[in-house]
C-alpha cells in the first residue's frame, strides 16, 4: 500500500516524511496523552464518575468552559473588526498597532495576568471607575472572561488577516455595481468567505482559553464554586498528592474540548462546502 | 576531511577536560529543597555551614537552595529531583515524600530533636496602619465586614497552619465543642474574598493590591515584612493565642547514599540545632527551640499561649483526611446548600 502511494506521488520521500511525523507526533502528543489516560486508569469506574462529577468539579466546569466560549465570542467579533481595519485601510501608526495585536502571545501569561489583576481591581485604573458603577471584574467570573479574551484576541486576528488580505477590494465593488447595499455585501458576500478563518480563529482562542492557567489565576480570585477554573482544581489535587484525581479532570477537560473542536471542525467543513 | 578533523578534535578535547571532571566532583554538594519563606534564612545559614564544615574536615561544600511552595516543593522530590535534604514547611509534606516516594523511612520524624523541627514559628496578623477594624484576636476575624487574606488550604502549607490556628482557637475556647469550630471556620472563609494558591501570592494580594483589612500568616513573615515594608502602612497584630508551628527537616536516604553525602547532609541538619545554626534562625524570627538562644531573643518574640497540633486534631495524617482532603471540613465551608 505505502509503496503503490509512494510510486504514484510526484514528490519523493513519502515513507519518510510519514514516519517521520507519525514519530513526532507519538513522542510529543500521543505518549503523554496516553499517560494521562493510564493514569486515570488506575481509578475504578465509581471513583472515577465521583471525583468527575462533584460539585467543585462541574462549576469549574462551566466556568472554564463558559468562560472560554465567551472569551472566544467577543474575540470573533472583534478580532475580526481588528483584522479588517489592519487589511483594508491606512493610517500612521498602523504597523505599530499591527504589532500590538501579538502581544498577549509573547507576554507570560503570568505578568498578563498580574497587570490585569492591578488595572481591574478596586484600586486599579479601570477598577476605581467600574467599583463605583456597581461593576467587579477582578476577582469576579467577569475577570476570568477579561482574562481569556485578552490571551485569545491574537488567534482570530492573525487567522483572518491573510484570508481578507486574499479577498480582492474589486469583489465589494462588483457586489456594490450589481445593485447590493453595503450591509449585504458585508453579509452575503464577504462574511461566508470568511466564516471558515473566523472559525478557526474562534477554536484557536478557545482552545487556548480552555487551557490557560498563568494569567487567570492572579485575577479570578479562586474561590470554589464561583471562581474556580478546572486547570486551577487539577493543580489543587496535584498539590494534595492526588495524582489519579487530577488525571481524571484532566482526561474530562481533554475529552470535552475535543468534542468541541471536533463540532467546529465540522461547522468549517459544511460551511466550506456551502460557500466554496 | 572536516569530519575527521573534528572527531579528532573531539578526542584531544576529551583527553585534557577528562582528568579536570574528577577534580571537580570532589567538592561537595548538597541539595537542600526548602519552602518560600526560608530563602533568606537559608542563605546565611549555608555560608556558616559551609565554613563550619571546611573548619572541622577540610573538604569544601556548596550547598544549592531550591524554594517554592511547600507541597509542590514535595511533589518536586517525588517526582525526582534529588535533594539530599528537605526542610519543609509541614511534616505533612515530608511524610508524603516518605510514603509516595519511599525515599526516606517512616519514622523519620523520630530521628532528630524536637521532632525533627530545628525551629518553630506561629501564626499572627498583619493589618493596616493604625489598625482600623480593631483586630486584636481570631475572634475580631470573623465579624461582619472584615475582610481577610489568607490562602488556599489545599494548595499551601502556610495556609494549612492559619486555618488550624483558627480551629484550635475556637475549639479550645468552646471547650472542644467541634461543631462551634467548624461553625467559626466557616464563618473566617465567608470573610475571604481571595484564596490564593500560596503565602507569597496572598502577601502580593494584602501589600500590593490592598485588598483585605487583615493577612494571616507565619509570624516570622510578619515580623520581617514589618521592618521591610516600613511601619507606616502596616502594623503588626500578634493574637494571645495561637498555634505552635513546626517547619520539619529531614534526610533523603535514598538520595543521600546514592551520592555518597549522608555525613555531611546530617552534619548539616545537626548543625541547624547548634547554638550558631540557632543564633541564625533567631536572627530571621523563627523562634530557636535551643532554650539559650530562646532565652537571649526573648525580646524580638511577642508572649503567645501557643498550642500544639497533637492538642487539637492530632497528626498530621488525621489532620488532612478530616479538614483538607477531598469532602472534609474545609471542603464543606465550600458546599452549597449542606
Amino acid at each position: 500500500m505505502a509503496l503503490s502511494l509512494k510510486q504514484r506521488s510526484v514528490l519523493p520521500g513519502f515513507g519518510l516524511t510519514m514516519g517521520f511525523t507519525l514519530l513526532y507526533l507519538s513522542l510529543i502528543v500521543l505518549i503523554p496523552l496516553s499517560a494521562t489516560f493510564l493514569k486515570t486508569a488506575t481509578m475504578s469506574w465509581g471513583q472515577f464518575w465521583s471525583t468527575v462529577t462533584e460539585p467543585r468539579a462541574l462549576a469549574s466546569y462551566r466556568l472554564s468552559f463558559g468562560a472560554s466560549l465567551i472569551g472566544a465570542a467577543i474575540n470573533m467579533v472583534f478580532g475580526m473588526l481588528a483584522a479588517w481595519v489592519l487589511v483594508r485601510y491606512s493610517f500612521p501608526g498602523k504597523r505599530v498597532v499591527d504589532a500590538m495585536v501579538d502581544l498577549p502571545f509573547a507576554l507570560p501569561t503570568a505578568v498578563a495576568g498580574i497587570t490585569l489583576t492591578a488595572v481591574f481591581a478596586r484600586s486599579g485604573w479601570i477598577g476605581s471607575y467600574l467599583e463605583p458603577l456597581g461593576i467587579k471584574v477582578a476577582f469576579t467570573p467577569l475577570g476570568v472572561v477579561v482574562a481569556l479574551t485578552f490571551i485569545g484576541l491574537p488567534f482570530v486576528v492573525r487567522t483572518v488577516q491573510p484570508v481578507l488580505q486574499d479577498l480582492d477590494a474589486e469583489i465589494e465593488e462588483a457586489a456594490a455595481s450589481l445593485g447590493a447595499s453595503r450591509w449585504q455585501t458585508v453579509t452575503r458576500v464577504i462574511l461566508p468567505a470568511l466564516l471558515p478563518a473566523l472559525l478557526t480563529g474562534f477554536a484557536l482562542a478557545f482552545a487556548r482559553a480552555v487551557g490557560e492557567y498563568g494569567s487567570v489565576i492572579f485575577i479570578s480570585g479562586n474561590m470554589p464554586m464561583r471562581t474556580e477554573i478546572t486547570p486551577l482544581l487539577i493543580v489543587t489535587k496535584l498539590e494534595q498528592y492526588d495524582y489519579a484525581g487530577a488525571t481524571a479532570i484532566g482526561v474530562v477537560m481533554l475529552v470535552m474540548s475535543f468534542a468541541l473542536l471536533f463540532i467546529i471542525n465540522l461547522l468549517q467543513w459544511w460551511s466550506r462546502r456551502r460557500y466554496a | 576531511m572536516p569530519l575527521k578533523r573534528l572527531i579528532c578534535f573531539l578526542t584531544v578535547g576529551a583527553l585534557i577536560a577528562g582528568p579536570a571532571f574528577p577534580a571537580l566532583a570532589k567538592e561537595i554538594t548538597l541539595l537542600n529543597v526548602s519552602y518560600d519563606p526560608t530563602r533568606e534564612l537559608y542563605q546565611e545559614f549555608n555560608a556558616a555551614f559551609a565554613k563550619h564544615w571546611q573548619v572541622k574536615t577540610g573538604e569544601k561544600v556548596t550547598i544549592r537552595q531550591s524554594h517554592g511552595g511547600s507541597s509542590k516543593q514535595a511533589r518536586a522530590v517525588i517526582d525526582g529531583l534529588e535533594a539530599d535534604v528537605v526542610t519543609l514547611a509541614l511534616a505533612y509534606d515530608i511524610d508524603a515524600i516518605a510514603e509516595k516516594a519511599k525515599l526516606l523511612p517512616k519514622n523519620w520524624q523520630a530521628r532528630l530533636p524536637h521532632s525533627s523541627a530545628p525551629y518553630t514559628s506561629t501564626i499572627a496578623f498583619l493589618v493596616r496602619k493604625g489598625n482600623p477594624k480593631g483586630i486584636k484576636d481570631w475572634d475580631d476575624l470573623v465579624k461582619p465586614g472584615v475582610s481577610v487574606i489568607t490562602p488556599n488550604p489545599k494548595t499551601s502549607g502556610s495556609a494549612r497552619w492559619n486555618y488550624l490556628g483558627a480551629w484550635g482557637y475556637a475549639l479550645l475556647k468552646s471547650g472542644r465543642d467541634e461543631a462551634k469550630a467548624r461553625g467559626f471556620v466557616t464563618q473566617l472563609y465567608k470573610n475571604v474574598p481571595v484564596l490564593d494558591s500560596g503565602a507569597r501570592g496572598a502577601t502580593t494580594t494584602f501589600v500590593e493590591r490592598g485588598i483585605g483589612d487583615v493577612l494571616i500568616n507565619w509570624e516570622n513573615e510578619i515580623l520581617l515584612g514589618g521592618k521591610e515594608l516600613g511601619k507606616d502602612k502596616f502594623d503588626i497584630v500578634v493574637p494571645p493565642t495561637s498555634i505552635l508551628a513546626e517547619p520539619t527537616v529531614s534526610l533523603v536516604d535514598k538520595v543521600v547514599d546514592k551520592r555518597g553525602t549522608r555525613a555531611v547532609a546530617q552534619a548539616y541538619l545537626e548543625y541547624l540545632y547548634s547554638p550558631e545554626g540557632q543564633e541564625i534562625a533567631a536572627k530571621h524570627y523563627y523562634r530557636p527551640v535551643d532554650r539559650k538562644t530562646a532565652a537571649k531573643y526573648a525580646a524580638q518574640f511577642p508572649k503567645v499561649k501557643l498550642f500544639t497540633l497533637g492538642e487539637i486534631v492530632g497528626d498530621w495524617q488525621k489532620t488532612n483526611k478530616v479538614h483538607f482532603a477531598d469532602g472534609g471540613v474545609f471542603d464543606q465551608i465550600y458546599q452549597p446548600g449542606r
